[in-house]
């Protein structure tokens, strides 16, 4: 059966879609590890931040 | 001895009663004053509404909590509010109405010396026909009843899907004036992957609509982030997490009527649709609990103190203006009311000065904009500066409030996690500082663009899985519960 062509010009003809490594890389256990302590760090500082 | 009332024990109110019990509450009287038995960590609700947690398990009774830590609590719900005393009665007070099964109905004057009001929203289903799950056609996340009511029709649905029918499921805003797009935005992906887990996600179509004038906006205008070496929008990374799952989207849209298996909407163009459904989570817009306030000779006072949308007037500047003369010095700092120095109004019970987001209406007059989110981090932020100030009066640190908790000044995060299981699950992680875009300090784009970002993995469905546990120790107030952060 011949493939049949992705309809342009939609919804989701223009927003970036993850490639194969992006993806991975989510659930990479070693590297969400670094950005686990990364992200606690960063949200760290705005909690510091938004108390006066 | 003074005595501070807190009414509401939503995640505001019952920060500012755990701080108060902590640092004033051996020598002064704190009370709640709340209608529900039980806290409720609210966004944990969309893995209640998925049967990914039961109720019980992002719920717990409070009067345990307040008895051990010496706050009074009444079962109750606020109905007035009298500032200046009344002709019998020198002291101010606040009327309450009993919702304790052995004291329903009665209603009972509350003596202050400093009012926190912490009611939160009114969920106002009633703002369109057939909205929400009490008489309307719709569920809900916004309580933890409601969260289960919402995964039992979805099981429904699931069910029917395995017996090989097609389903639609529509999740978003019911109006054209709704804010916390951001729970909107979290349960979307959770049915999203329950349907995945089910096995089913190829007969269901899922649509996601808004009244957002592009996805990502939050009711903040949406925001910039670093991504891939530019500075992009939230409407990219928001519309990539919705392609990446094959979730349509309507934005710019206000829900203006729904009937079992139709929402009607406007858009901002002004022209009128209709969209089949067969399962819709859409949430309520937002209004006053409908407290009133009268003067000590018995006369109405409600304009002066509450907003038309009966949200309290605190210390922002409420002048009607333009979009561009809009200024982060209009944000509330102290959270204290003009006129009455004592009384206070935390987390979304505050009268935002004016939107966020730019004022957009459709030429037949339909205003289609968010309302400001004032939800999780900045609740507790302001709560616990009110406690603070509370407390330095008290101790005669200060004469006036000193601490601060502009949302102009403060950040916020998002969450957005799927899945219960540790390894297997997903995460959108979101935070903006400040909350309301501050020109002055970030010419380019109003926001720290260190601390404003987003990111996909399962590092935030780490911290939101933790974050659930920590805020639930936090608020029982267990051992180190004050060191924890807010």
């Amino acid at each position: 059966m011949p493939a049949k062509n992705k309809e342009p010009y939609k919804q989701s003809y223009y927003p970036p879609v993850p490639t194969g490594l992006t993806r991975y890389m989510r659930r990479s256990l070693v590297w969400q590890f670094i950005r686990f302590w990364i992200i606690n760090f960063k949200i760290l500082k705005l909690l510091t931040k938004s108390h006066h | 001895m003074s005595r501070i009332v807190i009414l509401g024990a939503g995640i505001s109110g019952h920060t500012v009663a755990r701080y108060l019990s902590m640092w004033v509450g051996k020598q002064h009287q704190v009370t709640v004053v709340s209608p529900k038995p039980q806290w409720n960590w609210i966004p944990s609700n969309v893995w209640v509404a998925c049967g990914e947690m039961t109720a019980e398990q992002v719920t717990f009774d409070l009067a345990p909590i307040y008895r051990k830590a010496g706050v009074e609590f009444l079962l109750a719900k606020a109905v007035s509010v009298h500032p200046e005393g009344a002709a019998e009665r020198s002291r101010p007070f606040v009327r309450i109405e009993h919702t304790d099964p052995a004291r329903a109905g009665q209603t009972e004057d509350v003596d202050y010396d400093f009012l926190v009001n912490a009611t939160g929203p009114k969920l106002n289903f009633g703002a369109t026909p057939g909205l929400g799950p009490e008489g309307g056609h719709t569920v809900s996340v916004c309580t933890a009843e409601h969260a289960v009511h919402a995964n039992a029709q979805l099981q429904e649905n699931i069910l029917a899907m395995r017996a090989g029918e097609r389903r639609r499921f529509v999740v978003g805003t019911g109006h054209g004036m709704c804010t916390c797009q951001g729970a909107a935005f979290e349960y979307i992906y959770n049915v999203d992957h329950s349907l995945r887990q089910a096995g089913v996600r190829d007969q269901a179509e899922i649509t996601w609509i808004s009244n957002e004038y592009e996805l990502g906006d939050f009711g903040m205008g949406g925001v910039h982030i670093k991504r891939g070496g530019y500075v992009t929008n939230g409407k990219v990374f928001a519309e990539s997490l919705m392609v990446e799952r094959g979730i349509s989207w309507i934005t710019r849209a206000a829900v203006n009527k729904i009937e079992p298996n139709k929402i009607h909407y406007e858009t901002l163009d002004g022209t009128y649709h209709a969209l089949d459904y067969d399962f819709a989570m859409l949430i309520p817009p937002f209004a006053g609990v409908g407290l009133k306030a009268f003067g000590n000779d018995g006369s109405d006072i409600t304009a002066e103190v509450f907003a038309p949308n009966g949200f309290m007037k605190v210390d922002g500047d409420y002048n009607p203006k333009p979009f561009d003369e809009w200024s982060k010095a209009d944000w509330p700092r102290y959270y204290e009311t003009p006129k009455y120095k004592n009384v206070f109004a935390v987390g979304i019970a505050f009268a935002p000065p004016h939107l966020i987001s730019k004022p957009m209406s459709s030429p037949n007059g339909t205003p289609i904009n968010p309302a400001p989110p004032r939800t999780g981090m900045p609740s507790a932020a302001i709560g616990k500066a009110v406690a603070e100030n509370i407390r330095d009066i008290l101790n005669g640190k200060a004469t006036g409030p000193t601490h601060t908790a502009s949302m102009a000044e403060m950040g916020a995060a998002c969450v957005a996690s799927t899945g219960s299981h540790i390894f297997k699950g997903s995460a959108a992680t979101m935070t903006v500082f400040p909350v309301v875009p501050d020109y002055e300090t970030y010419p380019d784009y109003g926001r720290d663009m260190d601390l404003t970002f987003g990111e996909v993995g399962l590092a935030g469905h780490w911290m939101k899985w933790i974050l659930h546990y920590v805020f639930l120790y936090q608020a029982q107030l267990r051992p180190g519960w004050s060191v924890l952060p807010d």
